[in-house]
């Protein structure tokens, strides 16, 4: 088969002509009819993912006050944004949290209001406080500002997100003897549950392993609105790790930087999030297309839960002292089934992230693309893949030489 | 006749005292301590389901001895706008009153099989369960 350019797909968008499937589809699809014909069939393929993704974050151009004022510091609802930006630009990240919340002094601390529910409060055309401290310049001579603002007295407000829509994750397991808290949920003590946090078969980044489709300028379904990626993700890893035999190789940790415009997007897919005794943070509704351009991109596009596995991670030694190895590959199929065994010993599972709204996700993409109103973004650049050599580094401590001095 | 849950308020002057056993010993009163507490001033709280025969009866010398009793009013109420089915909530339910329908992967919330031990509502990274009085 030869193979499909983005312009002829998108030309046959643009005429209605286009074959599109969910991710859950071309899983059924090339099991019925094998990947040659659903390669030739299929357009484009459209996946999803909506679970917590810290780092996410907004940046917001206030306009200008009489006098004007140079933000020094700024709160969002009694939320601290970042500035050290220009005068009103300030940036709220998804776990920035109040200045007099107790956090965890009594833990697990519930974290129930933090950025990424000022972000939502925005996107559901709330009033929000704003607080702004300056220092007085001559040509910024205010000093302090309180009023009221919502999405539309801003000029910009744009989602700019440097780590979204994690190719894989850690299936989170406790071994210690005491209740976890943690950003994969709350984990029972002995192997009492396993959570897990992609939405396996629907994940974009699993559908396209090697980068071939995806890049600068891909357009996607962000927050309920229009995107694009805009670069890889912080902590692009996009290796491909030593499986169990017989399993097909899966990356584990390519990752998108995505921005889109805020005052597109709804609350339905940007939520603020609380995770107990953790933090503040903000799902993100994801849906990226994948145009099936030959029979390579629609195999492994086609590959369902059975074939795609997560690592399973000791929350209670191993995470948070960084120690490396794992507990083995445990496959989405049986993730999603309710219970894994684990040292003989059945594990409940659980998810974080909602694959009832990822496959949602993939349904409203899939209808844009068949309306006609949504377009393929050709990549002005791919992103790297599992042979760029990428090597995680990781923070040294280093002694300053004056500790004891 | 099928079980009933009550919430129990002991006076910390009883507080010491052993008096549930009494339900099974002279009422025989099958009982299933849900959640028991005593706060700082030494009154008692305790969600107690109580089954038999003579469960009026056993009420009635609780009411005796002092102890408040009152139907449990107190429910667990699972907003369903703002669930996101995310499914955080399911293996920390002990009772698997909060359970994800496969393969749809729904969270369903079962309220008969609850016990309002509260744990999802702190748990719901979406702050989807709350309490009702």
């Amino acid at each position: 088969m030869a193979d499909k350019t983005f312009a002829e797909i998108n030309a046959k968008i643009q005429a209605g002509k286009a074959v599109v499937v969910t991710a859950d589809e071309l899983v059924q699809l090339v099991a019925e009819k094998g990947v040659g014909p659903a390669a030739k069939e299929v357009d484009v393929v459209t996946t999803g993912t909506f679970g917590p993704m810290c780092s996410s974050g907004a940046y917001f151009n206030f306009g200008h006050s009489a006098p004007r004022i140079k933000f020094h510091r700024v709160w969002l609802n009694g939320v601290p944004a970042a500035t050290g930006f220009a005068a009103v630009d300030a940036f709220m990240g998804a776990t920035a949290l109040p200045d007099d919340d107790p956090l965890n002094t009594n833990h697990p601390g519930d974290f129930r209001y933090g950025g990424g529910h000022v972000i939502e409060d925005f996107v559901a055309g709330k009033s929000v406080r704003l607080k702004v401290l300056g220092y007085g310049t001559d040509c910024y001579p205010r000093r302090e500002l309180e009023t009221t603002v919502n999405l539309d007295d801003l000029n910009e407000a744009v989602l700019f997100n440097p780590r979204n829509a994690y190719q894989n994750y850690a299936c989170a397991v406790n071994t210690g003897p005491r209740t976890l808290y943690t950003y994969m949920g709350v984990l029972k003590p002995g192997l009492g549950n396993a959570h897990f946090s992609t939405s396996g078969q629907l994940s974009p980044l699993l559908k396209d392993p090697y980068f071939r489709t995806i890049g600068l300028g891909t357009r996607i379904f962000l927050g309920g609105g229009i995107g694009y990626v805009v670069w890889n993700g912080t902590q692009h890893f996009p290796a491909i790790p030593a499986l169990p035999e017989g399993a097909p190789p899966v990356p584990s940790g390519g990752t998108l930087a995505v921005l889109g415009d805020l005052k597109q997007m709804s609350p339905k897919w940007l939520r603020g999030t609380s995770m107990l005794g953790y933090g503040a943070t903000l799902t993100v509704g994801i849906g990226i297309p994948i145009p099936i351009l030959n029979e390579e991109i629609c195999y492994y596009a086609s590959r369902p839960d059975s074939e795609l596995y997560a690592p399973i991670i000791d929350y209670a030694e191993a995470y948070p002292n960084r120690k490396p190895g794992n507990l083995g590959q445990v496959s989405y199929a049986a993730l999603k089934s309710g219970a894994i065994t684990l040292d003989e010993k059945e594990v409940p599972t659980a998810p974080v992230s909602s694959y009832h709204k990822a496959r949602e996700i993939s349904a409203i993409l899939k209808q844009w693309l068949l309306e006609g109103k949504f377009l393929l973004g050709e990549p002005v650049q791919l992103l790297p893949g599992p042979d760029a050599g990428i090597k995680p580094k990781s923070l040294e401590i280093r002694g300053s030489g004056r500790r004891n001095g | 006749m099928a079980p009933n849950k009550i919430v129990l308020r002991f006076p910390a002057s009883i507080a010491d005292k052993p008096i549930i056993f009494h339900l099974v010993k002279d009422y025989d009163l099958m009982i299933n301590i849900l959640k028991a507490h005593i706060n700082p001033h030494k009154e008692g709280t305790m969600v107690l389901e109580v089954e038999g025969v003579r469960a009026e009866d056993g009420l009635a010398f609780l009411r005796d001895q002092g102890v408040g009793v009152q139907p449990l009013t107190e429910e667990i109420v699972w907003n369903e706008e703002r669930c996101t089915h995310c499914g955080a909530c399911t293996a920390i339910c002990p009772t698997r009153a909060l359970y994800v329908e496969r393969p749809a992967m729904l969270v369903h919330f079962d309220s008969e099989a609850c016990v309002v031990c509260q744990l999802c509502v702190r748990a719901c990274p979406m702050r989807a369960m709350e309490v009702r009085f």
